[in-house]
């Protein structure tokens, strides 16, 4: 086994194991800490697939963002420390069953008609991310750059729409 | 790089999505089904970087498909959260089980 290996090895296993934990706690304070654990875990994934770039934006805009998010959420609207309660037993099997069969058909699947990698060497920069991302030629990404920048500032609009209390209607 | 056969890495983007379909299933706090969802959309997106690098690596689609993701992911767990505060505001919980009006 090279060094490759095994940390490929290690950071599968901190993955999983914090996944399994962050769905499976039943203090949601402490599932939101093991979610943030197993989103690293992913960063440091991508940085062991050699693509830093989709690393930094998944540690600023996950780590850094959505996990803040679901933290303050989880301050407004928990009481802390409470537990949450324990899930019916027929509902645990049951998606337990699920999902130990999705996964055997999903995982038999790829391991006997699996994917043959390639030798080529997987060539990227940033730069050339950016000028691929705002080229308007064949292949280009500048439509869907240009939708998401847009469905960005609805989502804000909207967010602050929603969140809005609405003022009571007896004040003037 | 290429002593870790692909199915290795796919091994782990399944396992991670099943967990959060168990998430899913099994939760029925709002904000601990929007941690499945995370999960989920983190399998979608390993899958996409691990088929550009090993299948297509003179493309870089996969990058920007998980770029463009990550950035809705942002977005949906926004939009998702003010939500979920107007919901506890008005019913003073965040179980799905409790907010069933506009069901039928």
């Amino acid at each position: 086994m090279t060094a490759t290996q095994i940390i490929f090895y290690i950071l599968s296993a901190f993955i999983l194991g914090t996944a399994i934990l962050s769905v499976t706690t039943r203090k949601i304070f402490r599932s939101a800490i093991w979610l943030l654990f197993s989103l690293i875990g992913i960063a440091g994934l991508y940085f062991w697939l050699e693509v830093e770039f989709i690393a930094a934006v998944q540690i600023v805009v996950y780590v850094g963002g959505i996990v803040v998010l679901i933290i303050f959420s989880i301050f407004l609207t928990q009481q802390s420390g409470k537990e949450m309660p324990k899930a019916p037993l027929v509902r645990t099997v049951a998606a337990s069953l699920a999902v130990v069969f999705g996964f055997a058909f999903t995982w038999l699947l790829i391991r006997d008609y699996g994917f043959e990698a390639g030798n080529k060497k997987f060539e990227w920069s940033v730069g050339k991310i950016g000028a691929h991302m705002m080229s308007t030629k064949e292949g280009g990404y500048a439509l869907p750059f240009e939708v998401v920048s847009i469905l960005l500032l609805a989502a804000m609009i909207g967010c602050i729409v929603i969140a809005m209390k609405s003022k009571p209607e007896s004040n003037e | 790089m290429s002593d870790i056969p692909v199915s290795n890495i796919l091994f782990v983007s399944i396992a991670l999505f099943f967990i959060g379909m168990y998430g899913l299933f099994t939760r029925r706090n709002l904000i601990t089904m929007l941690m499945s969802i995370e999960l989920i959309l983190n399998s979608v997106n390993i899958n996409f970087v691990v088929f550009n690098k090993y299948l297509y690596p003179e493309k870089l689609d996969g990058i920007f498909f998980t770029i463009f993701i990550i950035a809705i992911a942002a977005a949906e767990a926004a939009i998702a959260i003010a939500i979920i505060i107007n919901l506890y505001r008005s019913h003073r919980s965040i179980d799905v089980e409790d907010a069933s009006e506009m069901k039928y």
